[in-house]
Parts: structure tokens; C-alpha cells; sequence
């Protein structure tokens, strides 16, 4: 308990030092810290976009979603189907990964196969389709394909083995908290 | 991001329409696992910013761009995990790299890695995860990443004749 105090306190610390530091770079002048402070109001502005829409959708998943479609489409007994449906709703996905997190979660809590559930994860990073429409134009459609054709059935296999270990072994997805 | 405001806004209005009270819960249930997470979300904006401060994109493309293919992957692969970058600001960047005669193979390693491996998301991944499985999701990530590297190289005749 006083060792999670303690880590409360320093990471309180390392923010106030953080924003002094930013404060410090404007008033002198110094570069680094100035981008520093462009990139964190720039990825801040791309959060405050993103995530509310994102969490509005996930309660509305919540509130809507019966536990047995989730569970028939993407449980432990939909196999490949699951991991396909679950690249699908990737490709949907909007951000990254960190939008990805959240709605892992619920899509657990509904009752998702933990193997479908990395797939799921993996995919929002590699197979969102917007990003991967921008990527073939700047570096070739043959480049886009190779890379998913390799990458997507490595993810499929990897997370299958990573799902079944860990639901062997009893893991639960916690709550964010 | 247009798509995913219209998509709300429809999904909002035919829940609002279908049952009153079970929009409001859905929108109570979003506000609290939105500020659950947040400060997690705070965490990763620092990281971000300090991260992308320390390493322009001018140094990874000297980096990239002045070594062998070999260094090239596992120096790309470093930059990948530890940085976060949109893909307007990413692809451009590989753009240049291409026309600095950086390879194939390694630009793979680079896309990839920022793609899957996420150094600054761990701070929101362990919360829901745990440390132990975060680190072993972004070692098989890094693992495929690499696969996916040599594989890209292979098909561009850069590995092997």
C-alpha cells in the first residue's frame, strides 16, 4: 500500500517537473521543449476527437448487444469465424491501438474468446483500412499485401496459442481501473 | 474520423429513439469508463510528446538512412515500438525513406512495429491487461513485425537473390 502512495507521488512529481519544463522551454526559447508541447496539444486534440465518440459507441455496445451474439459470433466455440469477424471489426476500427484497449474489454465482458480478443487487437493496429488505403499510395499496393498477407494469419495463429494459454490459465481482462 | 461522427450520430438517434433510458445508461456507462481511463490517457500523451520530441524525424530518417540493412531493421524496429505517429504523419516519413534508397525490408520493420508494438500505450494496455500479458503481446507483436520484415524483403528481392 505505501509503495502505490509512493508511486502516486512520483508520478505526480515527474508531471509537475513535465510541465515546468514545458513552461521553461516557451518562456527561453528552447526548440525541443516547444515541440514537445506542439506534440502533446497536437495528440491531445486527436484524443479529445476520438475518444468520446468512441466510449459513446462502447456504452452503446453495452447497453444493446445481447451477451449471446457476442458470444455466438466470437466465443470460444466460433473458431476461425470469430478470429475473420473479429479482422472485420478491426478494420473499422478508428485510432490505434489505444481505442482498441476499451472496447477489448467490453467485447470480453460479453463473452469473447480471449484468442479472438488479441486477434481483434492485433488487427485495429495493422488492418484499419483508411491507414492501410494511405499506406499503398505512398508505398505500393504490392508492399500493403505482402505485409498483410504475412502478417494476418501470424496473428491469427499467435493470438489463437496466446488465448488458449492464458484462458488455461485462468486470466481475466480487468476493468481500466 | 468524419465516418466515425456520422456513425454515432445514427447510432445515437435510432437508440434514442428505440428506448429513452437505455441510451441514458449507455452514455452514463461511456462517462464512466471514459474517466476511469483517462488518467492512463494522460500518461501516454507525455510519453508521446517527450518520446517524439527526443526522436525527430530528421534523426530517424539519418538513422535509417545511413546504415546497413541488417542495423536498418533492428534500428527501425527500436523507433517503431517506441514511437507513436498517425498515418499522415508515418507514411509521408516512409515516403522519404524510400527515396533515400532505404530498403524495403527495414521500412517494413518501421510500419509495422509502430503499428503493433506500443511502448507509449502501455500505459493504458496494462491497466485492462496487466503488465505481464502487455509485455508478452508486444514481444510476439515485435516477433511478427520481424517475420513480416524478412518476408517484405524476401518478395522485393532484397533478401536473397
Amino acid at each position: 500500500m505505501k509503495t502505490k502512495i509512493l508511486l502516486k507521488c512520483a508520478k505526480a512529481a515527474g508531471f509537475a517537473a513535465y510541465a515546468l519544463f514545458l513552461l521553461f522551454s516557451f518562456l527561453k526559447g528552447f526548440e525541443p521543449g516547444k515541440k514537445m508541447a506542439f506534440n502533446l496539444s497536437y495528440f491531445s486534440l486527436e484524443m479529445a476527437k476520438i475518444l468520446p465518440p468512441a466510449f459513446i459507441l462502447i456504452g452503446l455496445f453495452e447497453v444493446w448487444v445481447k451477451k449471446e451474439t457476442i458470444e455466438k459470433h466470437f466465443g470460444s466455440k466460433s473458431g476461425i469465424r470469430g478470429h475473420i469477424g473479429g479482422i472485420l471489426l478491426a478494420g473499422t476500427t478508428v485510432g490505434g491501438l489505444y481505442v482498441a484497449f476499451p472496447v477489448a474489454y467490453t467485447l470480453y465482458r460479453k463473452g469473447a474468446d480471449l484468442g479472438v480478443i488479441f486477434t481483434y487487437i492485433a488487427a485495429s493496429a495493422i488492418c484499419r483500412v483508411p491507414m492501410t488505403i494511405f499506406e499503398a499510395s505512398f508505398l505500393g499496393i504490392k508492399f500493403s499485401i505482402i505485409r498483410l498477407s504475412v502478417s494476418i494469419p501470424l496473428v491469427i495463429i499467435s493470438s489463437m496459442l496466446l488465448g488458449k494459454y492464458l484462458t488455461r490459465k485462468g486470466y481475466t481482462i480487468r476493468d481500466g481501473a | 474520423m468524419y465516418f466515425l461522427y456520422i456513425v454515432l450520430l445514427i447510432a445515437l438517434l435510432v437508440s434514442f429513439i428505440a428506448d429513452r433510458t437505455k441510451t441514458y445508461r449507455a452514455i452514463k456507462i461511456a462517462f464512466k469508463k471514459f474517466t476511469k481511463i483517462l488518467p492512463a490517457f494522460a500518461s501516454m500523451l507525455v510519453l508521446v510528446s517527450i518520446i517524439l520530441g527526443l526522436v525527430p524525424d530528421s534523426l530517424i530518417v539519418h538513422y535509417l538512412g545511413e546504415s546497413n540493412m541488417f542495423q536498418g531493421v533492428l534500428m527501425a524496429s527500436f523507433f517503431g515500438s517506441i514511437t507513436l505517429m498517425p498515418g499522415f504523419i508515418a507514411f509521408p516519413l516512409c515516403g522519404i525513406l524510400l527515396k533515400k534508397e532505404v530498403t524495403y525490408t527495414v521500412i517494413s520493420a518501421f510500419t509495422t512495429t509502430l503499428m503493433m508494438v506500443g511502448f507509449v500505450t502501455v500505459p493504458i494496455e496494462k491497466r485492462y491487461f496487466g503488465g505481464k500479458v502487455t509485455v508478452m503481446r508486444n514481444a510476439l507483436s515485435l516477433v511478427i513485425a520481424l517475420i513480416v520484415a524478412v518476408v517484405t524483403g524476401i518478395f522485393f528481392g532484397e533478401i536473397l537473390p
